[in-house]
């Protein structure tokens, strides 16, 4: 299956998982940061925190299932057995959220009900 | 059936169930057990995912949602006020001790049976820190800050204001608050007792209000969870150590794939660190 020497895996797992140390303590750092506990008062959009922080973890998640779990070096159609029906999870994930999202507008609509004036022409 | 076959029934001709899985070929030249655990960790996969999409639309539902820095800020030893740092050290247990799996896997393509154990038990010690960094966490939500399945003291102001009254630790009378900041309802006698404030900002400006209770689905989620990912971990912990016997009895020295035993329990380990990377994620980072 792996073409790799025991020396050259035994460095590759050395390297992955300090690259996945590194980038958990970005993480923090960066949520620490955009939050304002680094630098007093700095606070930066939801979405960029997001989104980096979904980077981030996207990034751990690779490393972890390529390098050590092998899917790197598994047979593609294998590793395509596996990703697409995930990556199919990603519709599910937006469309939840959005619907949560929407949840929320129409609570504040029932506890403030939008009124609209109707004129009475007659 | 695979990985219980030994070697000496199996050396000659063509074993339908073994060799092909009865058909002619190997699936992707996957042995059967490798490929069906991986299935497995697909469809749980799904399962978390479901679980985390709840959490996320749930928390989208409400108009705000206790912040995780504040929440999560306690550390072992009546440290308090540092923020994700607990469950950063969490993070790197488990980290770890997916790199000890990764090298008894290594060992166990080797073949080298000491090697294989040491390593294995250095995974169980790593999985069983994680549960009791895990039991800590639940015993202070629990025990300190009384947050349970159906309550949730931790609430978020919507508007600033100004304390009439202290909890006796952090705030006291007089203390400012502003908007988006999230508090903890302090909690004796059995009972909840939320503080007055007065609104100092916004069109309610100078009306006295009680701290409300946070959003209830809260508490459910963070134990339902974490508690579903800590009983993989325990599960984890319970099959290492069955396999890391089984290793170091020397059985896999005669079985004709070795240690691949070894290779899909560290699938199945790499797979709750690999949860564990997203449970981070919607709990703590977001």
């Amino acid at each position: 299956m792996s073409h790799l020497t025991y020396e050259e895996s035994k460095g590759i797992a050395f390297k992955t998982i300090v690259i996945l140390a590194i980038i958990t303590v970005v993480e923090v750092t960066f949520a620490l940061f955009g939050k304002g506990y680094i630098i007093e008062g700095l606070h930066l959009s939801h979405v960029l925190m997001g989104g980096v922080m979904i980077i981030l973890s996207a990034v751990k998640a690779y490393l972890i299932m390529y390098e050590f779990m092998h899917l790197k070096y598994e047979l593609p159609g294998m590793v395509k057995s596996i990703l697409i029906p995930t990556v199919l999870l990603i519709w599910l994930v937006i469309a939840l959220l959005w619907e949560g999202g929407y949840w929320n507008t129409s609570r504040a609509d029932v506890v403030n009900p939008v009124k609209i004036e109707v004129q009475d022409n007659k | 059936m695979v990985s219980d076959t030994l070697s000496s029934e199996n050396n000659t001709g063509v074993n339908s169930n073994t060799d092909n899985w009865g058909g002619g070929a190997e699936p992707f030249k996957a042995s059967y057990g490798k490929l069906m655990i991986w299935y497995f960790l697909l469809s749980d996969a799904f399962t978390f995912t479901a679980f985390l999409v709840a959490y996320g639309s749930l928390r989208f539902s409400v108009p705000t949602w206790p912040v995780p820095d504040f929440v999560f800020s306690a550390f072992p030893g009546g440290i308090h006020h540092k923020p994700l740092l607990f469950v950063t050290v969490m993070t790197f247990v488990l980290l770890a001790s997916s790199y000890t799996m990764v090298r008894a896997v290594q060992e166990g393509k080797q073949e080298n049976k000491n090697g294989v154990v040491k390593w294995m038990i250095f995974t169980i010690i790593g999985g069983l820190m994680f549960l009791s960094c895990q039991a800590w966490e639940w015993t202070t939500m629990i025990g300190t800050e009384h947050v349970t399945i159906h309550q949730n003291p931790f609430g978020t102001h919507t508007e600033s204001g100004v304390y009439l009254m202290g909890d006796g630790h952090d705030i006291k009378e007089g203390d400012v608050f502003h908007a988006g900041q999230t508090y903890l309802i302090p909690y004796h006698d059995g009972e909840y007792k939320p503080l007055q404030y007065k609104v100092t900002e916004g069109p309610e400006a100078g009306i006295v209000k009680e701290q409300k209770m946070g959003p209830k689905a809260f508490g459910a989620l963070f134990f339902f969870i974490t508690g579903f990912h800590g009983f993989h971990v325990f599960t984890g912990v319970i099959f290492l150590t069955i396999i890391c016997l089984n290793a170091a009895s020397g059985i896999y020295v005669k079985r004709r794939n070795g240690y691949e035993m070894v290779e899909k329990i560290g699938l199945y380990w790499h797979f709750v660190d690999l949860v564990w990377v997203f449970v981070f994620l919607c709990f703590y980072l977001l």
